[in-house]
């Protein structure tokens, strides 16, 4: 059995009592539980304070640019589909600097675990309004109030029928763990939203904020209707519907290639025979 | 000295089906033994406007392109008056018998409908220049056949039967060209364009992966990819914008997979921050820039070399890299080979320029030696790794040992922060120089390895002609020309701009006794790039910057002018 030990204990840069913290927390208590060790896992991430994840826990790493790790996660999973591939990222950099990015890497559906911490706010470039900040919230650089609506993740995702949607939030530990653990199992691209207060930006949208308003969703909710979901997704508000809002069976984008069905194309050497041949086609 | 050639340009509209026979037209002269080189024109538009397929063929290599036509075979009326003055002493034009010419234009009246019904001239003109030129019409069928693909039987039945009878009819009413007789070169050659052999030589070098977004002239690329992928196991994946196109390929190289982008100028504005990633990163990742004139959208048809300068300094931060600049096919194969082991080598971005022309220049070529070459398989053996495994450990070249993540136990971190030597977020100002001097030791290694420029044509010439990339074949031919004049001429070409040893040309330059530099751009970049680190500063750059390739004419005409 793999342990949460094994995925180490650093010291980090963010805030004490940062939103992070829990979620870090369960995403090693969620990958230990999933039996996979440290050296079978590859975090990708951007640049955020989210996006600085990977640097404390255990696991390969590329921490590339801010808005890219979608698409360097898409090559890495192409590359090597034996990875388990977990994409680390904030609000400001998964749905403003890489929206494209997750609006095409959604309709891909690559096996990717999509982890969103979404604190409403950026925090590594100091109080900013970030793309899912509430119409209306003051910042120093948005001193009369937001004007733009904000982004709305998970409609977005179950519009463009995201294989796996759902929404955690950093104060929920246990079921957060779960979502984890649920998004990581789905063969295709999960999403998975963290709602995560910013302490020191974010004096709106705090753990009281949240935990008022974070509520499991009912059971009889059936997350393979589109038609709920998307209705679910709209949700917003005085209560806030946390858990897994849609889920699909598309195949994931890696299992249609046909050069992939036989094996990874990682240690592959060319077939200079063929390739000879195919110059003959040029005669 | 005169070059002994043929030069049948086909001009009409998109649409005509004028890349069809001219692909076909190109490679059935070579099955008769020509040696072939074509120029490819045309406008941003998939209907109407006026495009060239001009094929140069003659029993020696051809190198460039030339201005002169000696068989004009028009798909259109417009396509006469735009070419006339083109038309070399007592040569003709192939045209329909009803459209208007020239006034004194020779024209051989060709009754395109009767033979051909509606839509189909350009397979009528194919089989009555193909007479004319004495090539066997079973060749000229064999090659259309082929082109023309074989899941499309009616289509290449239809053509075939076409061709048969403007064969005919031309046997019968057109006088036969007394062209240079062919001579058959053994083995038989191969007739690729410029990408394609960018394209192969980038699979023969183990390249597995490649994203991009379609833009000309660079999409050619990725199709010679696709159109092989299943037999060579590839990816090709068309990404939502360049910049994931690059980040892409990191991700990939970074889990071991050989990966290229291919890109114009415009998109690869866009991967310039992944390029810098690339470097820091030190992922290894080879870049095509197909060249084409700027600024933003240009012209986005024709062709230029503009973008050495920004290829040169793309990307923040200081970072070694190296550029090449293929000026043949030869050079496109293997000089991308050469990217990719390089890229791989020392662990960073890698760059290829070609342009317009050069991508779309079909030439012949012998087949490739691949059995006998080599490939590049990333990663070490992780059994090699004592103790904890750190992915920037210092060492002397600046190349730490790479392994893939996944593969092994150990743990393969990589970062676009500044790092420690495990791969980490550091702020350690000691440790920050130390990362520097690593990542920018790998230059000295990459300068051991420079393509040095080739020097072609006689010693101590009176003059010498610079350049790089796809003006060499033009650049060869003036030279020759003006040797032949008396004018004793040579050519200085560099097919790799970047890094820039001195000591490989400067006593070349030195010893002319005037040197000009040759370039597709206005403002002599590579002229400028030799005097920032050389200080040797050219008396005259000859400038072409109006869309079309560089011919040996135009040189002449500058160098006289």
């Amino acid at each position: 059995m793999v342990s949460v030990e094994q995925y180490g204990d650093y010291k980090t840069s963010w805030c004490p009592g940062c939103g992070n913290f829990p979620i870090l927390k369960a995403l090693k208590e969620a990958l230990a539980g999933l039996d996979l060790a440290p050296h079978q896992v590859l975090f990708v991430s951007g640049i955020g304070q989210a996006a600085k994840t990977p640097h404390y826990i255990n696991g390969n790493v590329f921490n590339g640019l801010h808005g890219r790790s979608l698409p360097v996660a898409t090559g890495a999973k192409l590359a090597n589909p034996n990875l388990v591939v977990i994409v680390e990222s904030g609000d400001g950099c998964m749905y403003g600097e890489g929206g494209n990015h997750f609006l095409a890497a959604i309709r891909r559906n690559v096996d990717l675990t999509v982890l969103v911490h979404n604190n409403q706010v950026y925090g590594l470039t100091k109080g900013q309004a970030s793309p899912t900040s509430a119409q209306g919230f003051v910042t120093r650089a948005q001193p009369d109030g937001v004007f733009s609506t904000p982004f709305n993740p998970i409609a977005v995702a179950v519009a463009l029928q995201a294989g796996f949607v759902a929404r955690a939030f950093a104060g929920m530990g246990e079921h957060l763990v779960q979502m984890i653990q649920e998004g990581v199992r789905h063969q295709g691209l999960a999403l998975i939203d963290i709602l995560q207060p910013c302490v020191s930006f974010n004096h709106v949208n705090t753990y009281e904020w949240y935990r008022n308003r974070c509520k499991p969703i009912d059971r009889d909710h059936d997350p393979t209707d589109w038609a709920k979901a998307m209705a679910l997704s709209l949700k917003w508000g005085e209560e806030i519907p946390v858990g897994i809002i849609y889920r699909n069976n598309r195949p994931a984008f890696e299992a249609q290639f046909s050069v992939l069905r036989e094996a990874p194309l990682l240690g592959r050497k060319p077939d200079m025979k063929a390739l000879g041949d195919i110059l003959q086609h040029y005669a | 000295m005169e070059f002994l050639s043929w030069n049948v340009l086909i001009g009409g509209e998109a649409g005509q089906g004028l890349q069809t026979v001219g692909e076909a037209f190109t490679r059935a002269l070579a099955r008769s033994g020509y040696r072939v080189h074509v120029t490819q024109t045309y406008e941003s538009r998939v209907r109407g406007g006026h495009n060239v397929f001009a094929i140069r063929f003659a029993p020696a290599e051809v190198l460039a392109p030339t201005e002169k036509v000696d068989l004009l075979v028009a798909l259109n009326s417009e396509t006469l008056f735009l070419h006339h003055k083109e038309m070399a002493p007592g040569t003709q034009a192939l045209a329909d018998e009803a459209w208007e010419a020239p006034e004194g234009m020779a024209v051989v009246r060709v009754p395109y409908k009767s033979l051909s019904g509606d839509g189909f001239a350009n397979t009528v003109a194919m089989g009555v220049a193909g007479a004319m030129l004495g090539v066997k019409e079973e060749v000229l069928a064999g090659a259309l056949e082929q082109i023309l693909g074989k899941g499309r039987a009616g289509v290449t039945e239809t053509n075939r039967k076409i061709l048969s009878s403007a064969y005919t009819w031309a046997d019968g009413n057109c006088r036969k060209l007394d062209v240079p007789p062919a001579a058959s070169p053994e083995p038989p050659r191969i007739v690729l364009n410029g990408h394609e052999a960018v394209g192969l030589g980038a699979i023969s070098a183990g390249v597995r992966f490649c994203a991009y977004y379609p833009m000309s002239p660079s999409t050619s690329v990725a199709m010679t990819l696709i159109q092989w992928s299943r037999q060579m196991g590839i990816i090709v994946e068309q990404a939502e914008d360049e910049i994931a196109a690059i980040n892409m390929a990191i991700g990939a190289s970074f889990a071991g997979i050989p990966s290229i982008v291919p890109t114009s100028g415009g998109g690869f504005a866009l991967m310039v921050e992944a390029v810098s990633l690339a470097a820091v990163s030190e992922t290894p990742v080879v870049v095509l820039i197909g060249q084409r004139p700027g600024p933003a959208t240009g012209l986005a048809t024709r062709t230029e070399q503009a973008d050495l300068e920004f290829v040169l300094h793309a990307g923040h931060g200081e970072f070694p890299r190296a550029v090449f600049a293929p000026g043949s096919l030869e050079e496109c194969f293997y000089l991308t080979r050469r990217a990719v082991e390089l890229a791989e080598k020392y662990q960073g971005p890698v760059f290829i320029l070609t342009d317009h022309f050069l991508a779309d220049s079909y030439r012949d070529v012998e087949p490739f030696p691949v059995e006998e070459l080599g490939f590049v398989l990333p990663g070490e053996d992780p059994e090699g790794i004592q103790g904890k495994y750190a992915r920037y450990s210092i060492t002397p070249s600046g190349v730490s040992p790479r392994l893939l993540p996944g593969v092994s136990k150990h743990l393969v971190v990589a970062d676009s922060h500044e790092h420690t030597e495990t791969g980490h977020i550091t702020e350690d100002l000691t440790l920050r120089p130390r990362m520097v001097e690593k990542r920018l030791r790998k230059a000295l290694g990459m300068i051991q390895e420079v393509v040095p420029p080739s020097f072609l044509g006689p010693q101590h010439p009176e003059l010498i002609l610079v350049g790089w990339g796809s003006t060499k074949g033009a650049m060869q031919e003036a030279a020759s020309i003006l040797s032949a004049q008396g004018r004793k001429a040579s050519v200085l070409h560099f097919s790799q701009v970047w890094p820039l040893v001195e000591d490989q040309f400067l006593q070349e330059l030195l010893a002319a006794r005037l040197a000009v530099c040759v370039e597709g751009n206005a403002t002599g970049q590579l002229a400028r790039l030799i005097r920032r680190e050389t200080g040797f500063r050219f008396p005259q750059v000859v400038s072409r910057y109006d869309g079309l390739p560089m011919t040996p004419e135009y040189i002449l005409g500058k160098l006289a002018g």
